[in-house]
């Protein structure tokens, strides 16, 4: 009985190395480097074989020669412009969608479903909405359109307007689950004091729970212009060219130049796929290519940065809120 | 008590009163027997989905004295508050049977306006919530609201909400500051300004010091006592010297039911049932 | 209380907004819809032209050989179009299955050193270095292995191809590795520091605590963050597009050269006629992979909500 009770303890002054702790301990520290030096590793290899490429010719100019020479411009102004076209659809129909669910759509099952579809959409592979872009815009929505409207073969080919429009399917998702926490995260306590002094629901909505959301909001809108800048998958087959001689600029009223939705377009990251896998000699551009990567990746990399201060500063704002 | 015997030198009306069965004294105050009925509630039931929260309370509040509503948690009385401006009505699933009158007008009638309602019934909140907005700002939310955009016409009831809450002296060098730069006491008294901007005739309160020291508790009690003499107050509360000390009229709610209601002297001193007893003297549960 | 209480104010701005945000909630959620609708409704028609045992294999009569054979290929492009899905299933799974084992491991240490040992200064710094990870696009991340570790590898395992499945798992796990470490962080951060009290209290050490206690605690949010992993590795693209070699075989050989369902996707979605044969088997091809991806996220987001309400409790 005795023995059974009695444990066998070590001395309390007892200096008995734990190898098992050491080795745990070195294991995870090391484990927990490897993403950093693989930041590390692939900015630092990008930045030095692609920075002596990068001069004010090269983000200027056109390609030339069979793309082995010149510039990345078209590539830039086509990355921009789809951008901001794809942030256009998906922003103002995310945030209205992620409102309405959280402020006014309760909490029945039918929404419990609609939530999860959503949130689980953010996780579809990429190249499945490339899959239905093609299915979808532009051989289903297009060519009926032109088959209606008479005009040929005008909405029913790949160009920008489809290629930004499935981009926008893309990132949707990841704007509504951005924005749904970012308004969740408004005390109720906040929306029930507006409601008592007899404001409406919008007037609650607009004066009292916008304002505090809005950081957040951001900062989903931003990395989602990341996401959407960075993706390659969805846009290879719907607008993206291998090499256009022209910029998709066309001219309003024969003055005015703007975007031209229904041309093809260049893109970096496209670009990058297509010299490194498709080029005639892979070889001859490395150059461009470590150079088109330096930009593609120095625009994600300050999005990204962007974000990550904005959120620092706007959780900073909240804590104050939250006494 | 403490407290209660610090404010009675302040107080000129507040003498001396009878001790009650909870400790601390219940203070004698001009009589509000005589006001007239300002809310009548009348068999009201109160359903959440199929979980009946509150079963037919009957009760009518008088005009200039401050109603508190005890019991323990979950026996209804922050439920029954906020059936009095439809705060309820923001929950999904909520609904009434029976009818709550506010000058003889059932508030539940269809075609009241609720915003209106909630103008006149307003409402403060357990844990103080201002905006994180300007002081200022946070005054003038409920008038802007309701249409007044003139900036003198503003800074004019800002400044009468925030003497009217006591808090005027404190901050106003620093209107233009946050609002969450103020101590817990301090938010809890702009909550209330913000309520009496819009010119309520009903100011219901949620246990307005359950987070607060005991000083800020005791400046909330002395402001509810000035109130009283303008507004109608319905106040819920967990501690019962609090009740002794600021209300003229107790309801003890136990399970959704309204055990007993009458004068606080009566409540505190002599109650008719044996729970209220038990409650009030701490032999409960 | 005046007869003011029955003032009907008109505020037909607001009707209107409410009207269109309800509009926008609704054609999202039609936009949603129309993906699982289109994809599946091309995807059946591949059955209007097709024998559902394509999708296997094809009886194939063989010159080399002089009799039929059962073939079990994706030669979309041949005078005998043969559909079988088994070597892009056998592709995607070679590369999915190690990228999230390394991943795994690599993630959950890291998760394990953020969560129980990392000072908040060093925390600041690596929580935002994961999230620049995860935000550096995966062509890039293809373009790395393509360029620098691909020649690397095949130096040092000797490997037949230069391009292979080990390299292109190499690049995915980089890939799912930042979502990784942040669920299964999450979830060991969720464990209540009681937890962790009473262990050292009844005389434990630190990693006494950390396997005995919080791993066990967090070992659904864990397993969530790995079926999720899986699942991203799955539907990651340009990575495997880039750096897996594309050579559809059925084939165990990790250092072999195969072809991802999305890798095929992406590579003959360019040159396919609408409304042929071939056309609608990228489409089932497309509705696979979207099951696959989006049960195993349903899953993942299953386990981590009872984690959640079990935590609370």
């Amino acid at each position: 009985m005795d023995q059974a009770l009695s444990l066998n303890l070590p001395k309390l002054t007892s200096r008995r190395i734990l190898w098992n702790e050491i080795v745990s301990d070195v294991l995870v520290r090391f484990f927990a480097l490897i993403p950093l030096s693989a930041l590390a590793f692939i900015m630092y290899m990008i930045v030095r074989k692609g920075a002596g490429t990068i001069t004010w010719h090269f983000l200027t100019q056109m390609p030339l020669n069979g793309m082995t020479e010149g510039g990345i411009f078209p590539c830039i102004f086509g990355t921009l412009a789809i951008t901001l076209m794809m942030i256009l659809m998906a922003l103002p129909l995310g945030v209205a969608a992620a409102i309405y669910l959280t402020e006014f759509s309760g909490h029945g099952m039918f929404f419990r479903v609609i939530r999860a579809a959503v949130n689980n959409l953010a996780g579809v592979p990429s190249i499945v909405f490339g899959l239905f872009g093609v299915g979808f815009f532009i051989l289903f929505v297009g060519r009926n359109l032109d088959h209606v409207l008479k005009t040929g073969m005008l909405f029913g080919q790949p160009c920008m307007l489809w290629a930004a429009a499935t981009l926008a399917v893309l990132v949707l998702p990841v704007i509504i689950v951005s924005t749904e926490e970012a308004l969740n995260a408004v005390p109720q306590s906040q929306r029930s004091a507006s409601l008592a002094l007899g404001a409406t629901k919008w007037q609650t909505i607009w004066n009292v729970v916008l304002p505090q959301a809005r950081g957040g909001i951001l900062t989903g809108a931003i990395l989602s212009i990341s996401r959407g800048a960075g993706e390659t998958a969805p846009i290879l087959f719907t607008g993206c060219a291998y090499f256009l001689p022209r910029l998709p600029v066309v001219h309003l009223f024969g003055v005015i130049p703007i975007v031209n939705p229904f041309d093809q377009f260049m893109e970096l990251s496209y670009h990058i796929f297509i010299m490194a896998t498709q080029s005639l000699d892979a070889v001859k551009t490395l150059p461009i290519q470590y150079g088109t990567t330096l930009v593609l990746i120095s625009l994600t990399f300050l999005l990204n940065l962007t974000a990550i201060v904005f959120r620092i500063h706007f959780r900073k704002k909240m804590g104050t809120v939250s006494i | 008590m403490l407290i209660a015997e610090e404010n009675q030198g302040t107080r000129e009306k507040i003498k001396m009163g009878t001790r009650t069965l909870a400790g601390g004294v219940l203070v004698d105050r001009e009589d509000v027997t005589l006001n007239p009925v300002k809310i009548f509630s009348q068999e009201l039931d109160m359903f959440y989905g199929s979980v009946q929260a509150l079963h037919g309370i009957t009760m009518e509040i008088k005009e200039r004295a401050v109603t508190a509503l005890i019991g323990p948690s979950g026996c209804g009385k922050s439920t029954f508050l906020r059936t009095l401006n439809r705060m309820n009505d923001t929950i999904p699933g909520a609904r009434i049977k029976g009818s709550v009158k506010i000058d003889g007008i059932d508030i539940y009638e269809p075609g009241v306006n609720v915003a209106v309602l909630r103008r006149m019934v307003g409402m403060v909140f357990q844990k103080q919530n201002p905006f994180p907005k300007s002081i200022f700002d946070n005054v003038a939310y409920g008038p802007r609201l309701h249409g007044i955009t003139d900036k003198a016409v503003l800074e004019n009831i800002v400044e009468e909400s925030l003497k009217k809450s006591a808090i005027w002296e404190e901050v106003k060098d620093r209107l233009d500051t946050s609002a969450m730069q103020l101590s817990g006491g301090q938010q809890q008294r702009l909550c209330i300004a913000r309520v009496l901007a819009v010119d309520p005739e009903i100011i219901l309160m949620d246990e307005p010091a359950s987070a607060l020291d005991p000083l800020s508790t005791a400046k909330i009690e002395e402001l509810i006592r000035q109130l009283r003499k303008n507004y109608t107050i319905v106040i819920v509360t967990h501690n019962m010297q609090q009740a002794a000390r600021v209300s003229d009229y107790t309801a003890y709610f136990y399970m959704g039911s309204m055990v007993e209601f009458g004068e606080t002297r009566k409540i505190f001193t002599n109650p008719v049932k044996k729970e209220t007893e038990d409650y009030i003297t701490g032999r409960f549960g | 209380m005046d007869h003011k209480l029955f003032k009907k104010d008109v505020r037909f701005g607001e009707w209107l907004i409410q009207k269109l945000l309800l509009v926008a909630g609704i054609s999202s959620m039609l936009i949603i819809a129309l993906i699982f609708v289109f994809l599946f409704k091309e995807a059946v028609r591949f059955f209007g032209t097709a024998n559902p045992l394509d999708l296997i294999g094809k009886w194939t009569y063989d010159d080399w050989e002089g009799h039929y054979v059962f073939k079990m290929m994706w030669q979309s492009i041949s005078e005998v179009p043969k559909y079988s899905l088994l070597p892009l299933i056998c592709g995607s799974f070679l590369v999915a299955f190690p990228a999230t084992i390394i991943s795994g491991v690599l993630g959950i240490g890291c998760a394990i050193y953020l969560s129980e040992l990392a000072p908040p200064r060093v925390r600041e710094i690596l929580k935002p270095t994961l999230e620049l990870l995860a935000g550096i696009p995966s062509v890039v991340i293809g373009f790395v292995m393509l360029a620098f570790i691909a020649t690397f590898a095949q130096n040092i395992f000797h490997t037949k191809f230069r391009l292979n499945a080990f390299v292109g798992s190499l690049g995915v796990a980089l890939a799912v590795l930042p979502i990784m470490i942040t669920i299964a962080e999450d979830a060991m951060r969720a464990v209540p520091k009681e937890l962790r009290d009473a262990s050292y209290a009844l005389g434990a050490t630190k990693w006494q605590t950390v396997w005995g206690t919080v791993v066990p605690a967090a070992v659904s949010g864990i397993s969530a963050a790995i079926i999720l992993g899986f699942g991203r590795a799955l539907g990651e693209t340009m990575i495997v597009l880039m750096a897996t070699g594309n050579a559809a075989l059925v084939t165990g050989n990790i250092f072999s050269s195969v072809r991802t369902m999305t890798a095929n996707i992406a590579a003959e979605l360019g040159s396919v006629a609408q409304g042929s044969e071939h056309y609608y088997a990228l489409f089932l091809v497309g509705a696979v992979l979207f099951t696959f991806t989006f049960g195993l996220n349903l899953v993942s987001e299953l386990v981590l909500n009872k984690m959640r309400q079990k935590l609370r409790m």
